[in-house]
């Protein structure tokens, strides 16, 4: 963990409701994993006070891609930032995605911009292993296939691929009766996570979501992200340092 | 040659005023990632119980205008495991360990110091009579005057350790509270915990924190905590620890302009978790500038001007 000051090298919208920052900021860049997150501070004022989490989306080399939409006031100014800004960035944050050795196949199931941690781990893993990619949301304007392969979209109003949710689109076409060797990665709104939990807990599969919480320190001091622990007696996981991402098991959403 | 940054709270001797508020420290561990916590003054824990509490549920934060509002519900370790697991780090480093007690009951207070007394590495103990955000304790601990008075009085008896009572913003008369806690022997007061505040959805009409109301800090607050301690200082003679929206060095000396004898962190630890650092070093700046050859010569300077 530490604190750096990156350059901005380019914001670009990749639809109408989602952006795309482009930060150098090399000493992250070079020990962040897939899943893990900054805490960002987007301005030098107390306009907002804190800082705002966003999942790492790619990294090239010295370079951090962080994928966004605006909002709320912090992305907004996010979305104004200019080629050669500084952004004061605190990380690398958290807990990455687990690939169990054995495992042949991964399926990315994507809400919205729950897309945004999948680029890097797509990057790190599709040589070695099969990657199916779902993305969902509103319409064609709230989903993008950035980083992504194999994808196929689903969105409500039927305005890109299947009219329907992401769920619906990928546990139609699933018919494994073998999953152990297939891994499902999931990133989305609430709803969504819970219909994906019902679902893999009824297939027996396994399943890591990386999940979001308002915070403000995003390393463990201010206790502002709790997430209720499953087995237990109603105690929580700090989304921050225990997650942002679970095991589907071990969390109650 | 830099000014001498030393200050004396009670019994307790201070390499500088700056100290990192409870709460927003943990246990001092994720914090010294970033920060070198042996050249801080003082750090404070956060609130420890008797037994371990989990807090209320999510949502427990929501920023507003300049500030945050907070209502973790004091989730903590409880006593046994702060000994076990957490002391051995502290110990470790050369920082002076404030440990910060919250409780149920006052039986609940004296039992917490009892068994933490015998730890060498802790220092000092702040009684935390002002959490806006349990149900039980807390606030209506800080809110009357003779609960105050009692807490402070049977803690006196259980150790010799400097003892702070940190008290809640949150009634009409403060000095009145830091007047009751120096009657009854406490060394200094800590001013102030966060103020009560909430914050609403517009569409959904619901609270945005689950326990519909939090503790406000920040930015916000420190007009509001600068005028208590003020208060405080015009009216009774015990030292003020300063807290509330401290983002700068500037904030600090205002403080202690104000009457502040040191002055705690807090909000800026999530944002800059080197805040401190930073300030010690724009203390020693500014006191360089304007020939102060002491820093405690700054506390209560407001006087300066009345005399």
């Amino acid at each position: 963990m530490i604190i750096e000051k990156g350059k901005v090298l380019s914001v670009r919208e990749l639809t109408p409701n989602i952006f795309l920052i482009e930060v150098s900021s090399p000493k992250i860049a070079r020990t962040i994993r897939p899943g893990q997150f900054c805490n960002i501070k987007v301005s030098e004022t107390s306009y907002p006070l804190l800082r705002r989490p966003f999942s790492v989306c790619n990294i090239q080399d010295d370079i951090i891609y962080f994928m966004f939409d605006v909002h709320g006031e912090g992305t907004k100014i996010l979305s104004h930032k200019r080629n050669g800004d500084i952004l004061d960035i605190l990380g690398p944050l958290g807990n990455g995605f687990t690939i169990p050795s054995g495992i042949r196949r991964l399926i990315i199931l994507a809400g919205g911009l729950g897309s945004a941690p999948f680029p890097y781990l797509t990057k790190q893993y599709q040589d070695r292993l099969e990657i199916s990619s779902f993305v969902g949301g509103r319409s064609k304007d709230y989903v993008t296939d950035f980083g992504l392969v194999n994808v196929k979209f689903a969105t409500d109003d039927g305005s890109k691929g299947f009219k329907g949710t992401v769920l619906q689109l990928f546990s139609n076409s699933f018919n494994d009766n073998s999953p152990n060797d297939i891994k499902i990665l999931a990133c989305g709104p609430t709803p969504m996570l819970r219909a994906v939990k019902q679902f893999c807990e009824g297939k027996n599969l396994d399943c890591d979501i990386s999940t979001e919480s308002a915070m403000a320190c995003g390393f463990g001091i201010c206790q502002g992200c709790p997430i209720e622990k499953k087995n237990d007696d109603g105690s929580y996981f700090l989304v921050c340092k225990d997650g942002p991402v679970f095991n589907i098991r071990d969390v109650k959403i | 040659m830099n000014a001498d940054l030393r200050v004396k709270i009670g019994k307790l001797e201070l390499k500088n005023p700056v100290i990192l508020a409870s709460g927003t420290v943990g246990y001092g561990n994720e914090i010294s990632e970033f920060t070198d916590l042996c050249k801080i003054g003082a750090i404070v824990t956060k609130s420890i119980s008797l037994k371990s509490r989990k807090g209320n549920p999510p949502q427990r934060i929501v920023e507003t205008a300049s500030g945050m509002l907070n209502a973790i519900g004091l989730a903590n370790i409880g006593v046994d495991e702060f000994i076990k697991n957490k002391i051995p780090f502290l110990q470790r480093l050369d920082s002076t360990v404030i440990c910060n007690i919250a409780a149920s009951s006052i039986e609940e207070y004296e039992q917490c110091v009892r068994i933490l007394d015998p730890e060498e590495t802790i220092k000092a103990f702040e009684i935390n009579v002002s959490c806006p955000n349990v149900k039980d304790g807390g606030l209506s601990f800080g809110n009357d005057l003779n609960y105050v008075r009692q807490i402070t009085n049977k803690l006196r008896g259980v150790t010799s350790k400097t003892l702070i009572i940190k008290l809640s913003p949150n009634n009409s008369d403060i000095k009145n509270f830091a007047q009751a806690a120096k009657d009854e022997g406490a060394d200094a007061v800590s001013a102030i915990n966060t103020l009560v505040g909430t914050s609403f959805d517009i569409y959904s009409h619901m609270p945005k924190i689950k326990n519909i109301t939090g503790g406000l800090s920040g930015p916000a607050i420190k007009p509001i905590a600068l005028a208590k301690v003020l208060e405080i200082s015009r009216s009774v003679d015990i030292p003020i620890l300063g807290i509330g929206g401290i983002s700068n060095w500037k904030d600090a000396v205002e403080f202690m302009i104000c009457g502040a004898s040191a002055f705690q962190l807090g909000t800026i630890n999530f944002i800059n978790p080197n805040a401190g650092m930073e300030i010690i070093d724009g203390l020693i700046q500014y006191c360089n500038q304007c020939k102060i050859s002491n820093i405690s010569d700054l506390t209560k300077s407001y006087l300066l001007n009345e005399n």
